[in-house]
């Protein structure tokens, strides 16, 4: 079931970027409403707090629109993998101004490990592409691995660049500034190419209401394993979680408290020197 | 018998760098391990004292692959394929985030990244504990594939200190890869005074500062310390600083003897970069706010107050 590669405003030359996006819990929840069942090894998901799309792959998607900003012809996939995805959280790339958003959605998807994400999205990427570029942001807010797009490049055989935090488009090849520790790299890469973008590209836009609009009708492609021909047996973990918790903290802060905020500075740098910190 | 491979990395005079001895230091707490360890080009000649068993070398890393690691990732594989080691323990630096991941693929094996302890009480199995949820909570995985790949968090183990006689041989895999993408330059960023990294005092703001103007007042202060400036991810995100000061889970870790946070909530992503100082000091309006948790030292108020009255006296302090 490939796409046709030309169909309505999209052409020969247009560039197909894939850009992978992970549903997980707000990394800004309160570290008090952050709270784990310990017989599931479960995130118990907070009151209120909606699930978001990871903040790292928003910077990717932000990546693909600047492109578009500059004028290149692109279209704009966003992917994910998984089961009981938030729409409101989802849809947040298409209302940024992606253009599709495709779901692997399926109950055997719960609780895979990265080893089986990058085989489901490489599944789904070969049945929905070609594509020239594959976007991810450079690590999930959850698991914190940074595992699954550099996996992608190893299992789908492509040239891949992590860490960019700039990328310009040149015909059959795209130029790409990779940051490292005292400031960054050039690198060409070829078309295509797995490409993992950092937050230094710049905090990803706000969708504006037409957009916001436009997403509500968009409506997700969604593929089961069954289409991809994997099944769940396939998926074993590679690393089996054996218990999650939350560490204890015995820390206990000294406050220092003057007449005023001005002598609670003084005492502060007295207080540091009697310690011989300072 | 554990078999470990365990990826070396060097500092800037060449030498093997502090995250590679702790890292023989983890290896060294496995039951019945027998350690070698690979590094890219000619080993140093410290290493020839190192506590292990065997030193292989490896082609160096040519410029246009040092950010990529085409041909590292290659060889690696293959010493790994020719070896069979169990468990194989990178430094989580970039090399070793991009390698490790990469390598898990090559030999279908398990990959556990940023790793703070690893085990294998038994002998047998291998289990790792490391941070998750951008440090709120901690997972504890047993590795259910051979080898067990891993990188290992700056500053989780002591470096090793003890000293052995090791075999160096040098390892030829037969593989020259034709690399696809290529390192063109480099731009390195100015940078004044001590290396963030190197710092022995460590001022950072964050979002509670409100605006790009204050961190000249930081300035000030990571000065008359000699040390110096650093800044959450908020901060950087919001283009008052300059992300090369970003300390935190994707910045920098940084362990100073004081760490000064001003303005900074104290999120578990930013902790984990500066967790392992001596001493951290908080400075923050909002009593409630999760760096009085972490610190050893607070002051509940507002900065604009606070930190002249503290620059002049470490000032008097120290002249």
């Amino acid at each position: 079931m490939r796409r046709p590669l030309v169909g309505i405003g999209i052409t020969e030359l247009t560039v197909r970027i894939v850009v992978l996006a992970k549903q997980v819990p707000d990394p800004e929840t309160p570290p008090s409403q952050f709270k784990i069942d310990e017989l599931t090894n479960t995130v118990i998901p907070p009151n209120g707090v909606p699930p978001v799309v990871n903040g790292f792959d928003l910077n990717a998607v932000e990546a693909a629109l600047l492109l578009r900003d500059s004028g290149a012809d692109v279209e704009i996939t966003v992917m994910s993998v998984g089961s009981d995805f938030a729409m409101d959280a989802m849809k947040k790339p298409l209302a940024m101004g992606a253009d599709r958003l495709v779901l692997v959605d399926d109950s055997g998807l719960d609780n895979i490990d990265s080893a089986a994400t990058v085989r489901v999205l490489a599944a789904a990427i070969e049945k929905d592409g070609p594509y020239d570029l594959i976007l991810g942001g450079r690590q999930a807010s959850d698991w914190d691995q940074a595992h699954v797009t550099l996996g992608l490049s190893e299992v789908l055989g492509l040239p891949l660049v992590s860490l960019v935090q700039k990328l310009e488009l040149n015909g059959d090849s795209v130029s790409l500034q990779r940051v490292i520790p005292d400031g960054y790299q050039t690198i060409t890469a070829p078309v295509p190419s797995v490409l993992t973008i950092t937050n230094e590209l710049g905090e990803p836009r706000y969708p504006n209401l037409r957009g916001i609009m436009q997403a509500s009708r968009k409506k997700p492609e969604i593929y089961s394993l069954a289409v991809l021909g994997i099944s769940s047996g396939d998926l074993a973990p590679k690393l089996e979680l054996k218990k999650l918790y939350i560490p204890e903290s015995n820390k206990q802060v000294e406050l220092i408290e003057g007449e005023d905020e001005g002598d609670s500075g003084k005492k502060l740098a007295l207080r540091l020197r009697e310690e011989k910190l300072i | 018998m554990t078999s470990i491979l365990l990826v070396a990395e060097r500092d800037e005079q060449g030498e093997i760098n502090q995250s590679t001895l702790q890292a023989i230091g983890a290896a060294r707490g496995l039951v019945d391990a027998i350690v070698t360890i690979s590094i890219s080009g000619e080993a140093p000649a410290s290493a020839s004292a190192l506590a292990v068993e065997k030193i292989v070398t490896l082609s160096p890393i040519g410029d246009a692959d040092d950010g990529i690691y085409d041909q590292a990732t290659a060889e690696i594989s293959a010493l790994v394929e020719a070896t069979s080691p169990e468990v194989v323990i990178f430094s989580k630096s970039d090399f070793g985030s991009v390698v490790g991941a990469r390598l898990a693929f090559r030999s279908d094996s398990a990959f556990a990244a940023d790793c703070i302890e690893i085990s294998n009480e038994d002998g047998d199995g291998v289990s790792v504990t490391r941070p998750v949820y951008g440090g709120s909570a901690l997972a504890e995985f047993e590795v259910a594939s051979k080898p067990a790949i891993i990188t290992l968090r700056a500053g989780a183990y002591e470096a090793n200190s003890e000293t052995g006689s090791p075999s160096i041989e040098a390892f030829d895999s037969g593989v020259d890869v034709e690399q696809a993408a290529s390192v063109t330059g480099i731009v390195a960023e100015a940078r004044e005074g001590v290396r963030l990294e190197d710092a022995n005092f460590v001022v950072s703001g964050g979002r509670g500062l409100g605006g790009p103007e204050p961190f000249s007042v930081l300035t000030d202060l990571a000065n008359a310390l000699g040390g110096a400036v650093g800044a959450s991810r908020a901060a950087c995100d919001a283009g008052w600083i300059d992300h090369s000061h970003q300390v935190g889970l994707t910045g920098k870790s940084v362990s100073p003897d004081v760490y000064i946070a001003v303005g900074i909530s104290g999120a578990s992503q930013h902790m984990a970069g500066c967790s392992s100082s001596t001493a951290i000091v908080a400075i923050n309006k909002d009593a409630d706010s999760n760096i009085f948790k972490e610190a050893r030292f607070g002051i509940v108020g507002d900065w604009e107050k606070v930190l002249p009255s503290f620059l002049a006296t470490v000032r008097e302090l120290r002249a």
